[in-house]
């Protein structure tokens, strides 16, 4: 061989193996997965967030001694937020799925949680513990993948499994109950759901460098960058003005 | 010379690597694109095509003024027409229609969508088109359909099962009551069908425009048809697009049929159903059992 077809069969012999690892790439497992923890908060006080008239339906006002109040702003007496959405936005290239099964419920004529974050693909189920007939309509946008449905939930309604085919915060409402509403928060790969003090741990997280976003229903998106060390743990807190 | 030969190899494979994913890209969309201009609807035996000239000339002459040039639901009369009383033509882009035998949340059958068009929309501007040939019709479903990417993407679902319609008995009628008591249709449609239930008033499409639940008291079509078996489709599918739910899991395909008949008895025209009723003495359900 001449130097011109050792290099040429260099180059093919390289080109071949990048493509070929590319196409793999999506069965390789990631080892020592670590974890990205923080705290969400509000600078400012939290709107006032009406209590919810709910006199169309009895059964709901029974169901709620102390009226319920609207939760698109849900802060802790600390700042910290309520419901704020976390995932990995960029950097991640082959994320682990979420195969648990979650629930989202209708309770109390309420919905429960407020934001029930998943992955593409996750299996979720809807199911009602009221005695008062619901209907469950998520309205996606359609050209992302995602369809709208509507079922209805009378009382001992079985519950309805579904799942999301692309990343979309998905409204959902009931017509029946106009006040019902939540969210589908669909992400890819690893997510966390601020609690109540606004602190959340996103778990299974390969080591690498990443963007991790919080998306707020209210507030939006903000970002921060993060580096995970092989079994260790990141560390990203988010703050959003109260407006 | 061999310097300039490598450098010369070299960009050849870089061009080509980096264009790949661009190819596969530009491949996938002008795919897309011939598919939805070539777009077939199937009916019968009949077989409706998106770029046949009558198609394209049908819609630009009948349909274009309310449902747009891109079948947006934007046409020049889109603007004057005010929801809830005249709802907003459709998008056909979205690929959400109310009339389907499939169930909520998948696309409609070419059927579907003949029927629809054949049958117009009550309480709507949407007109009858049974004026129209056969194969006219066909072809304008195919041009509907060309409207969506969905079209292409997916499949329609595939139709409800609906058992064979039994005799009307009282004791059908009876449970039907029942049945819109339990599942509570009442909720918005009023314990005696008048659209005027306790959530009727607060009532929004997916667009977050208004709309009046179905008054079944007036003598008013329903707007996906007025046969035993399109109501029944109606309510085990639901209208997609409206707060209309699906009760696909909650009502049992043979019970259903006495829902259908429950309803006849709230309707203006006159049925055996509306005997059995008036025999009966027939109460309107209770909204708090
Ligand atoms: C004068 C306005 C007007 C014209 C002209 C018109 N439409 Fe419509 N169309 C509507 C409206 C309004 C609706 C929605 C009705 C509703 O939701 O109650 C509609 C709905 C539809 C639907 C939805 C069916 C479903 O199940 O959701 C189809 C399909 C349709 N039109 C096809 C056509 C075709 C084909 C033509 C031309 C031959 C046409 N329309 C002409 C106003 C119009
Ligand atoms: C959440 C409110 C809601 C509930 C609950 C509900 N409906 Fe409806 N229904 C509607 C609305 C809104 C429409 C009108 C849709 C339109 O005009 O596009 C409708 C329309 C209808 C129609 C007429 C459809 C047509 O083609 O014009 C029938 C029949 C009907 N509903 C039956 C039922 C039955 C039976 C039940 C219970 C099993 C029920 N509905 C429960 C809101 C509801």
């Amino acid at each position: 061989m001449n130097r011109q077809q050792v290099f040429v069969s260099v180059l093919a012999i390289t080109v071949l193996v990048c493509c070929g690892s590319l196409l793999l790439n999506k069965t390789v497992s990631a080892a020592g997965e670590g974890k990205i923890t923080g705290t969400v908060k509000l600078d400012g006080e939290a709107p006032h967030m009406k209590p919810i008239d709910m006199s169309k339906d009895p059964y709901c006002v029974k169901a709620n001694p102390t009226p319920q109040k609207f939760q698109n702003v849900v802060a802790g007496s600390g700042g910290g937020l309520e419901n704020v959405v976390l995932y990995i936005s960029d950097g991640l290239s082959n994320p682990t799925e979420s195969t648990a099964v979650q629930v989202f419920d209708q309770k109390n004529c309420m919905y429960s949680p407020h934001v029930l974050a998943m992955d593409i693909g996750q299996t979720f189920k809807v199911q009602t513990s009221d005695q008062t007939a619901h209907n469950i309509h998520p309205n996606p946008n359609p050209m992302t993948g995602n369809i709208p449905w509507n079922q209805s939930q009378p009382p001992g309604a079985p519950p309805v499994e579904k799942s999301w085919k692309a990343t979309e915060f998905i409204e959902v409402k009931c017509n029946i109950h106009p006040w019902m509403h939540g969210w589908f928060a669909v992400v890819k790969g690893p997510y966390a759901v601020t609690d109540e003090n606004g602190n959340f741990t996103i778990q299974n997280v390969p080591p690498g460098s990443y963007t991790v976003s919080a998306w707020q229903e209210v507030y939006g998106t903000q970002t921060a960058k993060v580096t995970v060390a092989a079994g260790g743990s990141a560390k990203a807190d988010f703050t959003f003005k109260a407006k | 010379m061999r310097r300039n030969w490598m450098k010369w190899s070299l960009w050849v494979v870089a061009v080509v690597v980096l264009s790949l994913p661009v190819a596969s890209w530009a491949q996938l969309t002008t795919q897309d694109i011939a598919a939805r201009d070539n777009m077939e609807a199937h009916v019968g035996n009949l077989t409706g095509h998106a770029n046949s000239g009558q198609a394209k000339y049908d819609y630009r002459r009948y349909c274009v003024g309310c449902h747009g040039d891109l079948g947006d639901g934007n046409g020049e009369v889109a603007q004057w027409l005010d929801p809830p009383m005249w709802p907003k033509p459709r998008d056909f882009q979205l690929g959400i229609f109310k009339c389907r035998s499939t169930p909520t949340g998948t696309l409609p059958t070419d059927q579907d969508l003949y029927d629809a068009i054949s049958r117009g929309f009550d309480r709507s501007a949407m007109p009858i088109w049974n004026v129209f040939t056969k194969q006219q019709r066909v072809d304008l479903v195919a041009f509907v359909k060309h409207f969506s990417p969905r079209f292409v993407s997916e499949k329609p679902g595939t139709p409800i099962q609906i058992p064979p319609e039994p005799e009307v008995t009282a004791d059908r009628v009876k449970n039907g009551r029942e049945i819109f008591a339990r599942v509570q249709c009442w909720k918005c449609h009023g314990v005696t069908g008048q659209a005027n239930g306790p959530s009727a008033s607060t009532l929004q499409d997916d667009l977050g425009r208004p709309i009046a639940a179905f008054n079944f008291t007036e003598g008013a079509r329903p707007k996906c048809g007025s046969t035993d078996q399109d109501i029944y489709r109606i309510f085990m599918t639901g209208l997609d697009g409206t707060p209309m739910p699906s009760f696909a899991d909650n009502i049992k395909p043979d019970e259903a049929w006495d829902l259908v008949f429950y309803l006849r008895t709230l309707m203006a025209q006159p049925s055996k159903e509306k005997d059995i009723a008036r025999q009966l003495g027939l109460k309107p359900v209770s909204p708090n059992p």
